[in-house]
């Protein structure tokens, strides 16, 4: 182990909250198991990207402020999406600049980690899987394959479930067309580019889609919807709880 | 209608033209594959990117000085140089320079720098006779059309289109759709313009101070042609082509053909230090640069967007741009499109002319990870949404053009802000460690 944790906060994240609360859950679960102590600050909201990647810099700078209370103490935040954990970790620097609370946010920005990321090189984790075969397919978020770096730690933690086989899609490493607040204003490029997204992922023949990004999977599991397509979408946390959690089973 | 309709009207037409869509995506996929085989060492590619990135902010911290030395050295190379503010002052001291020589026919290489300022139809106004040399942009040129990608000019035409075009302009060839014969028809008509030719005009990649050289890339040997059969040639080109060194310039040829269309290197590479000297049987016997401002110097001199000026105009970052590949180049509306032409033309034109572009955008981050020389463009993107909408104080504004010495004064603030820059670009873009240097490519 990389460092020892006692405790650790987590960053619920906005979707999760929202729409799938199942994801956050299964986080929480696979954290606690390994022995380590899961805060949830219950103050948090979000974390300011929608508003800050459309250039409303002093919203969005009011909407971080907000998070750096909630999390005092010097251990690391766990969040479930490499898209919110890319935000805070990589544009909360440049956001809180000149700021007061700089300094605040900048450390704050130093304790993230994103969920496969800290599951994989912190807790290092040792999976067995006691769910039944199947076939699946993986979509990296750009934000966690570009920004944070991580798009392997995924990889590498659905290679250790033994009955689980990976399906590659082509143009694995696009994005799929979500980009927030993207996909209101260019609706039209952005179905373009998940309905190549989804099309590509239920070629492969997987049945199932998971991501560290619940964004992606909203916008790709939409598509896959609409399309009626038999492929369903699940948060990557939650697929390995699930199959690894003996008292699900 | 206002920029954002007239956008995404542009955006529905693409979309919905099947054309497009294929030819972009299978011209595109090829290109990032050829580009992906050539850079198989990744450990070689970060360092050549820092290299790059550091010859290039070391090139633009110098700006002024480095002008002012590239002026002289090719003026003792005996090259005359043009100083231009803007397109019309570029255009009318093109028209200028090929009226003292009475100069009617005109063969081009390729340069987008002249598709910036409309070269052709200034000429052609004039009663000109313009022909575009490079094989693509003679195609969009017959079509009355303008570049789609600015290395792949042509890339949205298929191949019956461009037979349709050759035989409607040139009836005396037999109609073909062989492409090996159509090129055939080309190179025939080509090399008749070429001994016709008063003058050629051309393109410049790079241009080094210390030497006065002038440095172009090519594949068609057009731009060659261009530059030494007719007695004048007048190369134009933006002011922060300009390198310091002459050792700059292995580095940057190695990164720019790679990225920008998977080659290891051109076919050719032109390098011109002067026109045709006393006792030598080929060349010009005249030699003008043009160096266009048009808003760079006002660029230059805003700490937040100068990187902007970093570009050697791959193309690396539309080629691998989700959005550009299922829209082309056309729906942007502009002279570069994708995601280079999303921050220059809004920098370019104003962000109250063209800052709808920004939207375009999903923050993937492919485009910045292929740049050879590092351009944060996501971060570029975003800083001028937040200048759209005035998320931050107004400090994008039209600047007054940046004469010679002139920059001094801020370039001691602009030093600092670049060396933290090349602290942190060293160190990580998006997460990823990079090795620092390579030292055998320092040698």
């Amino acid at each position: 182990m990389m460092q020892a944790f006692d405790n650790i906060y987590f960053f619920g994240t906005c979707l999760i909250d929202l729409l799938y609360p199942q994801a956050g859950l299964s986080a929480i679960e696979l954290i606690s198991a390994r022995g380590v102590n899961v805060i949830y600050p219950k103050k948090q909201s979000c974390c300011g990207q929608p508003a800050f990647n459309s250039g409303y810099r002093s919203q969005a700078l009011a909407v971080a402020r907000h998070q750096l209370a909630c999390f005092p103490k010097d251990i690391p935040i766990i969040v479930p999406s490499g898209s919110c954990a890319a935000m805070m970790k990589h544009q909360w620097p440049e956001l809180f600049a000149g700021e007061e609370d700089e300094q605040q946010a900048i450390l704050i920005a130093a304790r993230i980690f994103e969920l496969s990321e800290f599951l994989v090189d912190v807790l290092q984790v040792k999976l067995k899987d006691l769910g039944p075969p199947i076939k699946i397919a993986i979509h990296s978020s750009c934000s966690a394959r570009r920004e944070m770096g991580v798009a392997d730690k995924i990889e590498s933690l659905i290679a250790q479930l033994s009955n689980v086989q990976v399906l590659e899609q082509q143009y694995k490493k696009e994005c799929c067309g979500f980009g927030g607040t993207f996909s209101l204003k260019h609706s039209d490029i952005s179905a373009a580019m998940v309905n190549d997204k989804s099309h590509a992922i239920s070629s492969t023949g997987a049945e199932l889609l998971i991501s560290q990004d619940c964004g992606c999977l909203m916008n790709i599991g939409g598509a896959l919807e609409k399309q009626k397509k038999p492929q369903t979408i699940m948060h990557f946390a939650q697929f390995i709880n699930e199959r690894c959690n003996e008292s699900n089973q | 209608m206002n920029q954002t309709s007239e956008f995404l009207q542009r955006i529905e037409l693409a979309l919905n033209n099947d054309q497009i869509r294929n030819n972009f995506r299978s011209a595109m996929d090829g290109l990032m594959s050829k580009r992906r085989d050539q850079f198989a060492d990744i450990d070689e590619l970060a360092a050549l990117r820092t290299q790059d990135n550091l010859i290039r902010v070391n090139a633009l911290l110098k700006l002024p000085d480095l002008l002012e030395q590239l002026e002289q050295q090719l003026t003792n190379n005996g090259i005359v140089v043009h100083w231009a503010e803007n397109a019309d002052q570029a255009n009318q001291i093109t028209l200028n320079i090929l009226n003292s020589k009475n100069a009617k026919n005109i063969v081009k290489g390729k340069s987008m720098v002249s598709e910036e300022i409309a070269m052709n139809h200034y000429l052609e106004k004039a009663g000109l006779c313009v022909t575009e040399s490079d094989l693509g942009e003679f195609i969009i040129q017959l079509a009355k059309e303008t570049p789609s990608h600015i290395v792949m000019p042509a890339v949205h035409k298929n191949r019956r289109e461009i037979a349709q075009l050759l035989h409607e302009h040139f009836p005396q060839y037999p109609y073909t759709e062989d492409v090996d014969e159509l090129t055939g028809i080309a190179r025939q008509i080509m090399r008749e313009r070429f001994e016709q030719a008063d003058a050629g005009i051309s393109g410049v990649n790079f241009m080094v101070a210390e030497t006065g050289t002038l440095c172009l890339v090519e594949n068609e040997g057009n731009g060659r042609m261009c530059t030494s059969v007719p007695p004048l040639h007048i190369a134009i080109t933006g002011i922060e082509k300009v390198v310091e060194k002459l050792s700059d310039i292995p580095p940057l040829l190695s990164m720019l053909p790679r990225s920008a269309t998977g080659q290891k290197i051109t076919t050719y590479f032109n390098m011109i230090n002067s026109p045709r000297k006393t006792g030598e049987k080929d060349g010009p016997e005249e030699v003008h640069l043009i160096l266009l401002d048009n808003g760079r110097s006002s660029i230059h001199q805003q700490q937040d967007f100068f990187e902007t000026l970093l570009c050697i105009r791959c193309g690396a970052c539309m080629n691998h741009c989700p959005v550009y590949v299922r829209i082309g180049g056309h729906a942007y509306g502009s002279v570069y499109p994708g995601p280079i032409g999303t921050i220059v033309e809004p920098q370019l034109q104003g962000l109250d002319k063209i800052g709808t572009l920004t939207s375009a955008c999903t923050m993937c981050g492919a485009c910045a990870e292929v740049c050879p020389v590092k351009i944060p463009l996501p971060k570029l993107i975003n800083r001028l949404r937040a200048e759209a909408v005035g998320g931050i104080s107004q400090t994008l504004q039209r600047k007054a053009p940046l004469k010679k010495k002139e920059g001094m004064a801020y370039l001691a603030i602009l030093a600092m802000v670049i060396s933290t820059l090349v602290g942190l670009s060293a160190i990580s873009i998006f997460g990823h460690t990079i090795t620092l240097f390579n030292p055998q490519l320092f040698r």
